[in-house]
């Protein structure tokens, strides 16, 4: 019986093999072109990688002609955290587990709910006092902050704090009231229309002294503050489109019934809002978390700037394909989870649409 | 109309009084000097790059190299011990206004000294640490020992830089032919040489040093002495603090002085039995010199036995990855490395 089943599965897949590669003349031809390809690309992809790669040893025992992986083994301790004391290392250890928690936890639809939203800002002070080095001897002073930490805590806390200033921004640009509007429309076309390292700049140069003499905000502070309000402006772009894809309608609908402005918000328009922009609203967070590479121009050390100094250190002198494949697959696994969560997402949002009646 | 009238108005003001606002908030920014900042914080904050042996992080995150070295020697002179200084990664696009806005006490972090800087961003410059300079850097199979012989060459440069303008205007001097060869990433240099497309390739020395390393075989190139641009890296503060300046200045000149003197962070103690009033002054056995400078008389004393003369820390972070003294030896052995007497 199960012999019989597991024969079946074996033929269906074969079917849709066939039918999908090879079906039409079309799909014969692309993809014996991507086996060629493939064929031309892999072995010596291969033989880098694996044959005539050095796993254990230093600089020396590398050849350059296979990858060094002793390379990211000594140094994948730098990548991750950079210039993080090495005997505190579990402090950012802890900051990318909790960080990971409250990002999972913010994904799946079961959690959502006040206590969501209350555990954001005491996960966010709880990871800034951990990186600070609270009830430690020493403080630690954020220019010694990097690596991995740094470019999810940048990443995940400025998009949740962009969230609730874009809503805002977004419901203004659609606001009846002329100042509102206009103060929202110009606020969004400024952001749009500055690139983000100019945004950096801003708060490396500009900001500090714009503050009052004696009032100094440490820089990652200053950096995350910028950005927050800089990605605020793209996610309220997002946010206004799914304002505008629910039928006025609705909103007339809830007025009949007596219901007040921010009541019918609430209440009709965002939660139904809200769910249409998701799939947006995780490209955005795909983008960003690219873009937090942008930070190494005013010098702070996220991933990609922390792998490519450990390439700089004259014992291990010029692996950079090794410390770029290393900040390459971390990129790859978080993107990649991201937009197969966004597809999960939405597959279960249109089969709860199809049910309803 | 008029609502357009009055929008242009608040504009202008606006943009009048941002301007104001930003000329006294950085009047206001530069008035404290450097040094009060420094002991208040109790750190000195100090820009590097990332450019293997002169600044670099190890394996365990702590920052190494030649221009290191100059820092830790500051925080000597300043607190008397190595470690309070916080150096900081910046790139060469935001480290002069860095400088500017005060985010850090001084640059070590290579920059060249050019007269713009002088005068027209108000930097100080402290004394040249660093001779640099574009070289060539060619296959030994060449047979070629020095620029002047080059003759027919395929060279390689960075386009849209000074670099591609000096190997041309050197060519012309020389009068002898070469076929340049433009790459935009510099990356592709090493690919370049080692294809065998060019014959050579020309960029600042302290980068064809680090991309020497990278070639399959090191051996078979050679960096030729000549220098096509001159690039002196001196240590950069702002305009403002005098003293400061000058703890700069002296705590550099000890380093050479002290090599120039022939001791060594290994042989330092054997110089405190030194007959030689100046090298009692220097090292604090004569402690009253010290103390009119208002400095630990041990200040130079500890930078030796730290840090090291400045043959020393050459020789840590540099000479293992090729580099020869070159310009940056002592004018006694004629180079351009010269301090003014201690006295």
């Amino acid at each position: 019986m199960s012999i019989a089943r597991s024969r079946n599965t074996l033929a269906r897949i074969l079917t849709v093999l066939c039918t999908g590669l090879f079906g039409t003349r079309t799909n014969t031809l692309i993809t014996l072109a991507t086996l060629l390809l493939l064929a031309q690309v892999l072995p010596p992809l291969f033989r880098w990688a694996v044959l005539d790669a050095t796993f254990t040893g230093d600089a020396d025992a590398c050849t350059r002609a296979g990858a060094c992986w002793a390379f990211v083994m000594a140094k994948l301790r730098f990548i991750l955290f950079a210039f993080y004391p090495p005997d505190l290392q579990w402090r950012p250890a802890l900051v990318i587990l909790l960080l990971a928690l409250i990002l999972t936890a913010s994904a799946l639809p079961r959690f959502w709910g006040r206590p969501l939203l209350l555990a954001w800002p005491l996960a966010v002070l709880a990871c800034w006092f951990l990186m600070q080095g609270a009830f430690s001897a020493t403080p630690i002073p954020s220019n010694q902050w990097g690596g991995l930490p740094v470019t999810l805590f940048v990443w995940a806390v400025c998009f949740a704090a962009a969230t609730p200033i874009a809503l805002l921004l977004a419901l203004a640009r659609r606001s009846k009231l002329g100042g509102l509007r206009t103060f929202s429309v110009l606020y969004i076309e400024l952001m749009r229309g500055t690139p983000m390292v100019g945004i950096l700049y801003v708060a490396m140069l500009i900001l500090p002294m714009a503050l009052p003499d004696g009032l100094s905000i440490d820089k990652m502070l200053r950096a995350m503050i910028m950005v927050t309000l800089f990605w605020a402006a793209y996610v309220a772009e997002v946010i206004r489109a799914g304002l505008q894809a629910i039928p006025s309608g609705q909103t007339e609908a809830a007025t009949a019934l007596g219901l007040g402005y921010w009541r019918t918000q609430q209440l009709i328009i965002l939660p139904q809002a809200l769910r249409i922009v998701i799939p947006g609203m995780v490209n955005l967070a795909i983008g960003f978390l690219l873009a937090t590479s942008l930070l190494a121009v005013i010098g702070i050390f996220d991933l990609l700037n922390a792998a490519r100094a450990s390439a700089a250190d004259p014992d291990w002198l010029g692996f950079y394909n090794e410390a770029y494949l290393v900040a390459a697959a971390v990129y790859f696994v978080v993107c990649s989870g991201a937009s197969r969560y966004s597809r999960w997402l939405e597959g279960r949002f249109s089969a709860g649409r199809h049910q309803a009646p | 109309m008029l609502v357009q009238k009055t929008f242009r108005r608040a504009i202008k003001s606006a943009a009048a009084a941002t301007f104001l606002a930003t000329v006294m908030l950085s009047g206001l920014a530069h008035a404290g000097p450097t040094l009060d900042k420094i002991n208040q914080r109790g750190a000195i904050k100090v820009g590097v790059g990332t450019t293997p042996g002169f600044f670099a992080p190890d394996s365990n995150g702590k920052w190494q190299g030649f221009f290191i070295d100059f820092g830790r020697a500051l925080s000597i002179t300043v607190f008397g011990t190595p470690d309070k200084v916080e150096f900081t990664s910046s790139s060469p696009q935001q480290r002069l206004p860095a400088l500017q806005s005060g985010e850090f006490d001084i640059l070590l972090s290579g920059v060249t000294v050019t007269t713009t800087r002088a005068f027209k961003l108000g930097f100080h410059f402290g004394p040249t640490i660093f001779y640099d300079g574009q070289g060539i850097l060619v296959r030994k199979d060449l047979g070629v020992t020095k620029a002047t012989d080059l003759d027919g060459a395929t060279i390689a440069a960075q386009s849209g830089t000074t670099g591609e303008l000096n190997v041309t205007d050197f060519f012309r001097k020389t009068g002898k032919a070469f076929t340049p060869v433009t790459i935009e990433d510099t990356g592709q240099f090493i690919d370049a040489l080692e294809s065998g497309r060019v014959d050579a390739i020309t960029q600042d020395s302290s980068d064809l040093v680090g991309k020497r390393t990278q070639l399959k075989n090191p051996d078979e190139y050679v960096l030729l002495p000549e220098r096509l641009s001159k690039e002196p890296l001196a240590p950069a503060i702002a305009g403002g603090d005098d003293r400061w300046l000058e703890l700069v200045n002296w705590t550099v000149n000890a380093t050479i002085q002290a090599e120039e003197w022939g001791i060594t962070s290994a042989n330092v103690d054997e110089f405190l039995e030194s007959d030689d009033p100046a090298i009692q002054r220097f090292l604090g056995v004569d402690p009253s010199f010290g103390n009119e400078l208002g400095l630990d008389p041990k200040w130079a004393y500890n930078i030796i036995k730290t840090v090291g003369s400045y043959g020393e820390i050459f020789d840590r972070h540099l000479k293992p990855l090729g580099w020869e003294r070159g310009y940056n030896s002592l004018w006694t052995d004629g180079g351009l490395l010269y301090s003014p007497p201690f006295r």
